[in-house]
């Protein structure tokens, strides 16, 4: 059981507001760790927090990825994080709409490749070799996430699921050890749903890329989380299995408020 | 009709120039979305560099084609320094600011770049040799085209295609339009986004200095004003293609090139900006997001 990210009384205020109110969360290496809370909880925030678009005003976040030094990545650039190996989708779509699917993919392949305006012009062997492997690394990923044969359609003619799909793609073509997912359901049917909840199982149990994940559709946490947290007004108020969270009462009644009769 | 065909050239040659500068004004607005004011001065330094280098060059002996390609060369890396420069110290502070800070602050860099070539070289127009030679192929057609025109036309269009490719098909490239897209979200793939903007500078300027070498050898002579007007033109050709859209930028150049060409031909040369500028403004009416530009409509 090794912790992969641990987060220590993160604290995030918006002028007056306090968004987040001294979190403390853990992720463990190959597990599927889910947050869920009302609308408004901060979830997205703890998000940006930890992929740098905030830098938190108090607290810490500790990323130790598997066979490496544990390290505090808070105040950390977002394009420094994701080579870090913590990779996100967000919850409305963000594509590069006017590229096409493969580029998307291949676009994500940035942070790991290294051939510059100088390569680019004289286009050496190393670089020729460099692209070539780039271009099999993104098919790859497109064919996993399946949607391979939309390559060369841009991001912004496919349909919703595919969308989603793609960010997804793009997000693990960084080589990720922990994958932040935004709402991966919202808008989706209970067919894409299911191939999602697949999806996510399959990103876990074949590329060991463990999964923290927001998410409403309580029938996909309960089944894909190892552990769940809830978050309320930016505080943590339960954790544990799924089992242990449905049959909490606090959890209970921030979802649906206090009992009259009670 | 051979009258016909040289007011062609002309205006080809001319805005292919003009399309060298619009480039560099149209990437870095496809990216930060600024106006960079400065941008005509690294054209003007461009064009000095490359006479200091060629007096130098000429003096320790070099022959006729080292020198020109030598030259063009250094001018193209000193400008680039000056472009890349000029984004750290002037623009990266203000990356947060609100859109005008940045605006006035490359219009202060513009008037401090001007200033300090004038006080550094001289307000005197300088005379600049006459780089490219007269080839022998060329001599029949003289009366349509002549040989400096022959080398622009190839030089820009090669560096056009090229940077296509490079903008389309290269690793840098995609990092620079996936920037131009969503900043952030680049970011948030791990793209450093610094860097992009910083190379998007550097091509730029270098292809502005390009730009200045080629005209001044064709035109004789410079001083430190001509960025200023060279800049305006090419802002011009810009906004009538689309600012923001690569392809725009070198079809809008091209329509002002033409234009002050068959203006200066059939009209007067005294003409030559009111047809420009007044088709500047007729486009503006009725396409106010330039020929290729997007209509953005902007949500409330």
């Amino acid at each position: 059981m090794n912790t992969i990210l641990e987060v220590k009384n993160l604290t995030m205020d918006f002028g007056g507001l306090r968004a987040l109110d001294h979190l403390d969360l853990n992720v463990v290496e190959g597990e599927i760790t889910a947050i869920i809370g009302p609308n408004g909880a901060g979830k997205t925030t703890f998000f940006n927090c930890i992929t740098g678009i905030y830098n938190p005003n108090e607290g810490e976040i500790l990323s130790s990825p598997p066979g490496k030094k544990r390290k505090k990545i808070n105040g950390l650039k977002p394009n420094h994080v994701t080579k870090k190996g913590i990779a996100r989708t967000f919850q409305n779509i963000r594509l590069f709409s006017n590229m096409t699917v493969l580029e998307n993919v291949m676009i994500g392949r940035h942070c790991r490749t290294s051939s510059g305006i100088i390569g680019a012009i004289l286009r050496g062997r190393s670089t020729i070799k460099e692209e070539k492997d780039v271009v099999d690394f993104s098919y790859n990923i497109l064919k996993k996430t399946g949607i391979s044969h939309l390559v060369n359609e841009f991001a912004k003619n496919l349909p919703y699921g595919a969308q989603r799909r793609l960010e997804i793609a793009r997000a693990i073509a960084t080589e990720p050890f922990l994958l932040l997912l935004d709402e991966p359901a919202a808008g989706m049917n209970p067919r894409e749903t299911r191939e999602l909840d697949e999806l996510i199982t399959r990103l876990r149990d074949e590329d060991n890329i463990s999964i923290l994940m927001i998410e409403h559709d309580m029938k996909l946490v309960m089944s894909l989380s190892d552990r769940i947290f809830v978050v309320d007004y930016g505080r943590k108020i339960a954790q544990g299995t799924p089992c242990d969270i449905i049959n909490n009462p606090i959890v209970i009644k921030a979802y649906l408020g206090e009992d009259f009769d009670a | 009709m051979e009258y016909f065909l040289e007011l062609v050239l002309g205006g080809l040659t001319r805005g292919s120039i003009y399309a060298l500068i619009a480039l560099g004004y149209t990437m870095v607005y496809g990216i930060i979305e600024l106006i960079n004011f400065a941008h005509g001065e690294i054209y003007m330094i461009g064009a000095f560099t490359a006479l200091i280098f060629t007096s130098v060059l000429t003096l320790l002996g070099f022959n006729e084609i080292a020198v020109i390609v030598l030259a063009s060369l250094l001018a193209v890396i000193y400008s680039s320094a000056y472009g890349y420069t000029v984004e750290k110290i002037v623009y990266k502070p203000l990356r947060h600011a609100p859109r005008l800070s940045p605006l006035i602050s490359a219009i202060g860099m513009s008037i401090f770049l001007q200033n300090y070539v004038l006080l550094a070289q001289t307000s005197d127009f300088l005379p600049f040799p006459n780089l490219i030679p007269e080839f022998e192929f060329i001599k029949p057609y003289r009366y349509i085209i002549s040989s400096p025109e022959i080398v622009i036309l190839i030089t820009t269009s090669t560096v056009m295609i090229l940077l296509t490719f490079l903008i389309k098909f290269t690793r840098i490239g995609k990092a620079m339009r996936a920037t131009a897209q969503d900043m952030n979200m680049a970011m948030l793939v791990g793209v450093n986004v610094n860097r992009v903007i910083s190379i998007t500078f550097v091509i730029g300027s270098a292809l502005a200095a390009l730009g200045g070498v080629l005209i001044a050898s064709h035109v004789g002579q410079i001083n430190f004003y001509i960025g200023f007007i060279a800049g305006i033109k090419a802002f011009t050709a810009a906004v009538l293609g689309g600012i923001g859209s690569i392809p725009g930028a070198v079809l809008g150049a091209l329509i002002l090139g033409l234009t002050e060409s068959f203006a200066t031909g059939y009209v007067s040369s005294d003409y030559e900006d009111v047809f420009a500028f007044g088709l500047l403004v007729l486009i503006l009416i009725f396409r106010p997001a330039g020929i290729l530009g997007r209509v953005t409509t902007k949500k409330v």
